[in-house]
């Protein structure tokens, strides 16, 4: 059992619920324990930084000091979500680079009779963790139900693989960390071009035609390449493309219907375990249709007939990328498909 | 060395004038010359203040004679020292003016001539050492005092040193068979000396081989390469060693011993013909990475290109059936001479050369490090090499300009400037030539077909002759240049009416002219990448012992006034080895070389510096602690005799080994403990009080200097 520090962040008890209990299930068949940290607090999202970034900072740094206290055996703090993650590497990088910083963080925290001692603490990424210290090969190990047949599109988000502070990604813009996960899950990978571009993050919320923009962009490049459903680790940007689909459709007069999920959801799945217990059926975007094609059985909530359209099923015929011949291409890296 | 009276170094040219002096019996004479420069050092510090005191209070230290003068470096200023010299028999020198690294030869010469031993002239720098950085000029005179005196003191501790005189092996070794190799070896060679080119692929003709057309005439690049290709493989003498490396150097210019390695081409090169058939029936097709760019194929058994020289092939053991299963051998069957041999080994010769040039190239920056330009991933991303082989008519596609399918002509081309060039995040530096080599593409794709051609850039350079005109030509042939860097380029379509444009890639670009960002949907991408060095640069530079930066490019002996030189004697540099830049610099810097060379080869000896370390025998304890410091590997250890044996042609007079040796063993001519301390004591004089110094006057007996005295 490998045991670490586990910071959830908000999103995990509200909208990303369905992470939360996807990734508790898996847990015990990948032999990892995750401890909560106690009274942990926001971690400032993305906004807070801008108001004021040393309060951003301290309240990143009270989830740091805390983690630092209640250390035992392990020093790795794991965070699920890639907002959380960010804030808690930047917060512990910067830190670690400025004494006035420190001063200061470590100042605000006496108040409430913390310290942080920057270092102390190993702020990593879940899907990072299972790969490099679980391992696929573990991975596969679990594997009683091999998603062949479901495309899958792997999509990262903006915040996982950059600032890679500690050399932990094996490319910053298109990463093959999840491709390769999916495929030990026996999913067909579709090699999707925008793991890393932005989903909208808040111009859901500041500027909607950006947002709609911007999410539009990752659906239909998800259609084209006839994806069955996008996989994500970012509670951000899952809801961004389940939640706001719907209102994307309607501002574009398209009717897309690509479904999105968490990857622990899909580990779930892989392992046999009841798409119930992993959250599956609460999507917005269901996501029945795309796992019944592999014969796995999801309670429909409401299914809305989706009309042939120009961005339907139907259409997708005649629309396929010409594929290489004639000059050879040159080879990225090894594990590559 | 004799106690006889010491024979002038003749390094420069010209005998001396006068009979030579023999310092070894007499007391010092010395004579203080203290420069103005003008107002550099005047303006400062207070020259005639300096001068007085250097007769008072160094008078009992030897100084017989004390000048200023507005500009010693001029010729009357050294026909003052020259003067003195004669007439008031001085036997040592001091100066008191700029660095040594300006003027260091120029005194030393003006001493030479009047026949005094050039080492006993000793330069104080009183002008980037005081008055170039210091205002206060109270301060900067007591400080130029100081330094006079410590000058003072040490010289009357020098004592007359020879160059050491070392002949030139008329041999050259030329490294790297591109275009700055080859000339640099048909200079030599022409003049009749013998050379030695070593290329590390099968054929010369380095990159310049696999260039279309060269900016900005548009000559083709194989049609005035090949014919000097020709004359250096046909050369009665240059002698080619292609599939070759050098992997090891010993000695010092003059005298350099070089391994080189064959690698087994399995053939028999006195048989082949180079009739091709083994090429023509070998099974084996796989994509040729290095002439072809990736772009094209080859077999296993190969000549690269048509034209090489040699033109016999080489046979890729880790591609062919033969190695890999012991079967086939097709080549071994159908060759009509019989001249594959599969049991072929690698050979290593040995080369006497003496003087070495590095002429081993570039590398082009590999492009899908820049991942939002998205080479490797997106099949009509190109890189510029991958281009120059499109369009040569002898290329993969016989010169069609086509996509990634090998048969679609495009309609519209990007040419991206500045891939890994001018960015933190790869290269800092600009690489010279791509502004050039992207106009050249604008132009040679509105030649081959209709497309519309946009040239993304961020500056353009184009300083050479008629190189701005090319710039003008191919904007009014109608190519579209915008200024920006380009931000990405993508198959994904983001805006609704980018529709249509699915299956083309979208260059994301700010026109900083236009002020707005735009997406341009083309069918093809050429990225103009930079250049970078060899990979194994600093691998090299230590073979040879010399420097290269961090980045690997090999350090020049001065970046303005000596281009093509390395802080080594005898190994020099030429083309892109040195850094980015065109054919016409490249076959320069290797002309220049070559002439360099051609000069020591004429004068049939050359004489080093005799600033070196010696060691003394009977203090050597064999501890050996020496051994590994010496930078220059010019230490070794004679086991027969357990000492420690400097070699003074390699040893550059750094001082490392003396510093290290816990017996004093070692010791440094031209710096030796006593001339360190004494002028240290100088320094430390207190120069305000007056009257004649009573600083530390070690009494130097004739006796006590000719005790120093060096073997030459």
């Amino acid at each position: 059992m490998s045991s670490y520090l586990y910071y959830p962040g908000c999103s995990l008890s509200g909208s990303a619920r369905a992470y939360a209990e996807s990734l508790a299930a898996i847990l015990t068949p990948l032999g990892v324990e995750l401890k909560e940290i106690d009274d942990w607090n926001c971690c400032g999202a993305t906004e807070y930084l801008t108001l004021s970034p040393l309060r951003g900072y301290a309240l990143i740094g009270r989830n740091l000091a805390l983690a630092e206290s209640q250390r035992n055996g392990t020093s790795t703090l794991v965070a699920p979500c890639s907002a959380c993650y960010a804030n808690l590497a930047k917060t512990d990088r910067f830190v670690r680079d400025s004494a006035v910083l420190r001063e200061q963080l470590n100042g605000a925290l006496a108040a409430d009779g913390l310290q942080y001692t920057p270092g102390s603490i190993t702020v990593r990424h879940l899907l990072e963790v299972l790969i490099e210290d679980v391992g696929l090969d573990e991975v596969r190990r679990h594997v009683t139900r091999p998603l062949h047949g479901l495309r899958v599109a792997p999509y990262l988000g903006c915040l996982v693989s950059r600032p890679d502070y500690d050399d932990r990604w094996s490319r910053h813009e298109q990463p093959r960390e999840l491709d390769r996960l999916m495929a030990a899950l026996g999913a067909d990978v579709v090699d999707y071009p925008l793991r890393t571009a932005c989903c909208g993050g808040h111009m859901t919320q500041i500027s909607p035609n950006t947002g709609f923009e911007l999410i539009r962009r990752l659906v239909d490049a998800a259609d084209r390449r006839e994806a069955d459903l996008l996989v994500t680790v970012c509670p951000m940007c899952q809801m961004n493309i389940d939640a706001y689909q719907d209102e994307m459709n309607h501002h574009f007069r398209t009717d897309y219907h690509v479904p999105i999920l968490f990857f622990t959801q899909l580990i779930g799945l892989a392992f046999g375990l009841e798409p119930r217990a992993l959250g599956i059926g609460t999507e917005i975007v269901s996501a029945h249709r795309a796992l019944g094609r592999i014969g796995i059985e999801v309670p429909a909530a409401e299914e809305v007939a989706v009309p042939a359209g120009p961005a339907g099923p139907a259409a997708r015929e005649g629309r396929r990328a010409p594929r290489p011949q004639g000059l050879p291409m040159p080879h990225l890296d090894e594990d590559d498909r | 060395m004799s106690a006889d009276k010491p024979v002038p170094a003749s390094v420069e040219p010209g005998q001396p004038v006068d009979p030579p002096v023999d310092v070894a019996a007499e007391a010092p004479r010395i004579g203080v010359y203290v420069c103005h420069c003008g107002t550099n050092i005047a303006g400062t510090v207070d020259v005639a203040a300096v001068r007085d005191w250097a007769t008072e209070r160094l008078g009992p230290h030897g100084v017989v004679i004390s000048r200023d003068y507005p500009f010693m470096c001029s010729s009357l200023g050294q026909e003052l020292i020259e003067e003195d010299i004669r007439e008031l028999g001085l036997n040592r020198v001091v100066v008191a003016a700029c660095s040594p690294h300006m003027h260091e030869k120029t005194f030393r010469g003006a001493c030479q001539r009047a026949g005094l031993n050039p080492y006993l002239c000793e330069l104080v720098s009183i002008r980037e050492q005081v008055s170039w950085v210091h205002t206060d000029k109270v301060a900067a005179t007591a400080k130029a005092e100081a330094m006079v005196a410590g000058g003072v003191l040490r010289v009357r501790e020098q004592v007359p040193l020879e160059p050491l005189r070392v002949p030139i092996n008329e041999t050259t070794l030329v490294v790297g068979g591109g275009i700055a190799g080859i000339s640099a070896a048909l200079e030599i060679a022409d003049a009749g000396f013998p050379v030695h080119l070593v290329e590390r692929q099968p054929s010369i003709g380095g990159h310049m081989a696999q260039f279309d057309k060269t900016f900005p005439t548009l000559d083709c690049a194989a049609c005035i390469l090949t014919p000097k290709m020709v004359t250096a493989g046909s050369h009665p003498n240059i002698t080619l060693h292609t599939w070759s490396e050098v992997t090891d150097v010993s000695g010092y210019v003059g005298n350099f011993t070089v391994k080189v390695l064959h690698r087994p081409r399995y053939l028999d090169t006195d048989l082949c013909t180079g009739c091709g058939i083994c090429q023509e029936k070998c099974p084996v097709k796989v994509v040729d990475p290095t002439f072809e760019a990736g772009v094209g194929y080859r077999k296993a058994i190969y000549r690269p290109f048509p034209q090489a020289v040699p033109k016999f092939p080489v046979l890729d053991p880790d591609n062919c059936i033969y190695f890999e299963r012991g079967t086939c051998k097709a080549c071994e069957k159908l060759c009509p001479p019989g001249a594959i041999r599969l049991d072929q080994q690698p050979e290593e010769v040995t080369l006497q050369v003496g003087n070495i040039i590095l002429a081993t190239g570039f590398e082009a920056f590999d492009a899908r490090r820049v991942e939002p330009y998205g080479y490797g991933r997106l099949p009509n991303v190109f890189t510029s090499l991958e281009f120059e082989r499109m369009s040569n008519a002898s290329g993969p596609t016989g010169g069609q300009i086509v996509l990634r399918d090998g048969v679609t002509e495009p309609q519209s081309v990007a040419i991206v400037h500045c891939v890994g060039s001018r960015d933190r995040n790869f290269n800092n530096y600009c690489s010279a030539i791509c502004c050039m080599q992207s106009m050249k593409f604008a132009h040679l794709v509105r030649e081959h077909t209709d497309a519309t051609v946009y040239e993304f850039y961020i500056d353009i350079r184009a300083p050479g002759k008629a190189f701005d005109e090319f710039y003008q030509r191919v904007q009014d042939e109608g190519t579209i240049f915008i200024r920006g860097r380009v931000a990405e380029v993508t198959d994904v379509l983001r805006l609704p009416e980018e529709a249509a444009e699915d299956g083309r890639l979208i260059v994301q670009v700010e026109d900083t002219l236009a002020g707005r960002q735009r997406r341009i949907p083309v069918d093809m991408v050429v990225l103009s990448v930079g250049l970078e060095p060899q990979p194994d640069a600093h691998e090299v530079a230590r073979r040879f012992g010399i420097t290269c930066s961090s980045e690997g490019w090999v350090i020049e002996r001065h970046p303005k006034l000596d281009p093509f030189a390395t802080m080594t004697e005898g190994v020099f540099a030429a083309g892109c080895a040195l850094g980015p830049r065109d054919i016409p610099s490249s076959v320069t810097s290797g002309a220049a070389a070559a002439a360099r060379i051609l000069g020591r080869i004429q004068q049939r000896e050359m004489a080093l510096e005799p600033i070196r370390a010696i060691i003394d025998d009977e203090r050597c304890s064999g501890c050996r602690i020496c051994n590994d410091l010496c930078p220059f590997s010019a230490i070794t250890f004679d086991d027969a005799r357990a000492v420690t044996e400097v070699n003074p042609a390699l040893c550059q007079g750094c001082g490392v080994c003396i510093a290290a040796c816990p017996a004093g063993a070692i010791r440094g001519t031209g710096f030796s403990d006593a001339q360190i301390m004494h002028q240290i004591e100088g320094i430390l004089m207190d120069t305000s009080a007056t009257g004649p110094a009573d600083a530390v006057a070690h009494a130097t007996s004739p006796a006590g200097a000719a005790a120093e005295a060096v073997p030459a």
